[in-house]
Order: structure tokens, then C-alpha cells, then sequence
């Protein structure tokens, strides 16, 4: 092992300024630094909390995708307090009342603003220029987060949740999978509504947002083709049909006027 | 005081309002939310976003 060398002279060969890996030679080829680069080549900080955005990220759209990881965190602390106080609190007591609301109308809040957001990003086609992961992690998050719901119908401990699990048995009997995911199971479904399906949600939240960081979000679509006139790309003005798509997404990547 | 002020909003001691078009049967209370999911999406499309400090260049 070679002692460690603090220098301000170039890193050695295969190390990235800025990541340690200049500290000490040999130690680039260890799997924490091999990890760390490629950490860094695949979300570097620049791209993870950007200055700027184009100026088409200016959308209502965007701020429904927010406002639904705003709800989800409210849904996340009103949970945590209920699963602490449990349900002869959040039954009888005022304040577990107050939670218990709190927890239910966060979760309408959640799916209000994430179907919008999920009929703003399905009418732009967000899945275009790579952005496949993107798209579908968000349509796991979507129905992940009604079998959490569904499982949190269940769990209330009343009659309102045993009329709900007795429907719902008979209907996933009817598919098969009523012996796996038994809804009559009042333990099983808690520990689903309480774990299992919250970790699945929170986990592709994350990973929704990661894609978005990394990919970007969607850039509009290309103006229609109209032969007889002109188009303004925002780099010259060129007939419609002298750019191909690539490049016609390429000058739309170049945002002429970026926002904060 | 909460019971009254709620139960003046909302009375939820009676079965619940459904609407019927052949076999589809939609409970009023979703039939809103889901006409005010609409009303807000047609708001978020056309309300114009204030987009900022734009950037000097």
C-alpha cells in the first residue's frame, strides 16, 4: 500500500479529480472507486440538482408530478403516526381522527394530482428519446400505489374494511391469487400496507425522479411538417423538411432561453 | 363542535348517491372528483405558467 499523497498536481492515470481517487495511487482499481465513478458518470451532481431547466419544463404538468410526492410524504408522516399509535387511537381519540382524515384525504390528494400529472406526461408521449424507464417506472409507482390503498381500505378495523375484504376476496379468488394474498388475512394485509408496498412505492418514486434527472424530461414535439412555409428553430430558419427528426430534437435540446 | 360542522357538509348517515348508464354504475361522490380531475387538467393545460427570472445571454 502506497502512503497517501496530497498533491495538487494531476491525479494519477484513471482517477477523477474531485473523487478522492487522486488521494492515494492503486486505489482507483478498487471496487469502491470503480462504484463511485460510475456513480459520477451516471448521475453526476450538475444533472442531479440542475441551475437550470428548458424553458418547456415550465409546465402545470411538473407541478402536479411535485405536488404528488408532496402528498406522498404527508400520506408517509400521517402513516408512521398511525402505525404508532394504532387503531383504538385512531378510532376513539380526536386526534386519531384527525390523523386518520389527514391519511385518508393525503391519499386522494396523491392519486388526484398523480392521474393528471399521468395524463399531462401520456398526451406529450414522455416515453420518446429514451425515456422507456422513465415512463414505466411511473406506471409501477401508479399500480403499486392502489394496491396500497387497497390494503389500507382493509386495514382501517371496521366494518366499512371487513364489507371491503369479503368483496374483494370473492374477486381475487376468482383470478387465482386469493390463497397468496388473502385479504380476509387482516396481518398479512397490515404488514403489505404497512411495508411491503410502501418500500415498492417510495423505491420507484426515487427512481421516477433519478430517470428524471438523468434522462431529462420530454422535449416537445416537432412542428408539423407544412412544405409551402418556414419554420424558426430557434437556430436558423430552415424549410421543414431539411431536418430530420434527430436533428430537429437536437436544436430543441439547445433551449435558446433557459429559466430558473 | 367537529360532528356539527361536518355532518352540515356532508351527511353520511344515508346509502350513498349513484348514477346508472346501462351496466355502468358510478357512485356521485367519484363521478366529482373525477369531473374535477378533468376541470383541473384543462386548467393546468391552458392557465399560463410563470416561468421566472429568465437568463441573460
Amino acid at each position: 500500500m502506497t502512503d497517501t499523497v496530497h498533491s495538487d498536481s494531476a491525479p494519477p492515470n484513471g482517477a477523477l479529480p474531485g473523487t478522492g481517487d487522486e488521494n492515494v495511487t492503486g486505489d482507483e482499481k478498487m471496487w469502491t472507486a470503480r462504484v463511485r465513478r460510475a456513480a459520477m458518470r451516471t448521475l453526476p451532481p450538475d444533472k442531479l440538482l440542475p441551475d437550470r431547466q428548458p424553458s418547456y419544463v415550465a409546465s402545470w404538468i411538473y407541478v402536479f408530478g411535485v405536488l404528488t410526492i408532496a402528498a406522498l410524504v404527508v400520506i408517509i408522516a400521517s402513516g408512521v403516526v398511525l402505525t404508532w399509535k394504532g387503531p383504538s387511537w385512531w378510532h376513539v381519540s380526536k386526534v386519531g381522527l384527525f390523523f386518520n382524515s389527514i391519511h385518508l384525504w393525503s391519499v386522494e390528494l396523491f392519486f388526484f394530482f398523480m392521474v393528471i400529472h399521468l395524463w399531462g406526461k401520456f398526451f406529450m408521449a414522455a416515453w420518446r428519446g429514451r425515456r422507456r424507464a422513465t415512463w414505466v417506472t411511473g406506471v409501477v409507482c401508479f399500480v403499486v400505489s392502489i394496491g396500497a390503498a387497497f390494503t389500507g381500505y382493509i386495514s382501517q378495523q371496521n366494518f366499512d374494511s371487513q364489507w371491503i375484504a369479503t368483496q374483494a376476496k370473492d374477486g381475487l379468488n376468482s383470478v387465482g391469487i386469493g390463497a397468496f394474498f388473502n385479504v380476509l388475512n387482516f396481518g398479512q394485509m397490515l404488514l403489505w400496507h404497512v411495508l411491503l408496498l410502501p418500500a415498492v412505492v417510495i423505491a420507484f418514486v426515487g427512481l421516477h425522479i433519478l430517470l428524471v434527472r438523468r434522462r431529462g424530461v420530454v422535449h416537445p414535439f416537432p412542428a408539423r411538417a407544412r412544405p409551402a412555409r418556414h419554420r424558426i428553430t430557434g437556430a436558423a430558419t430552415v424549410p421543414d423538411e431539411a431536418l430530420p427528426s434527430s436533428e430537429i430534437e437536437t436544436v430543441l435540446h439547445k433551449d435558446p432561453e433557459p429559466v430558473r | 363542535m367537529i360532528d356539527v360542522v361536518s355532518a352540515s357538509i356532508v351527511n353520511l348517515t344515508h346509502p350513498g348517491h349513484y348514477l346508472h348508464w346501462g351496466f355502468i354504475q358510478l357512485s356521485l361522490a367519484n363521478s366529482i372528483v373525477i369531473l374535477a380531475m378533468l376541470a383541473v387538467f384543462v386548467l393546468a393545460l391552458v392557465l399560463p405558467f410563470r416561468s421566472g427570472r429568465r437568463s441573460r445571454r
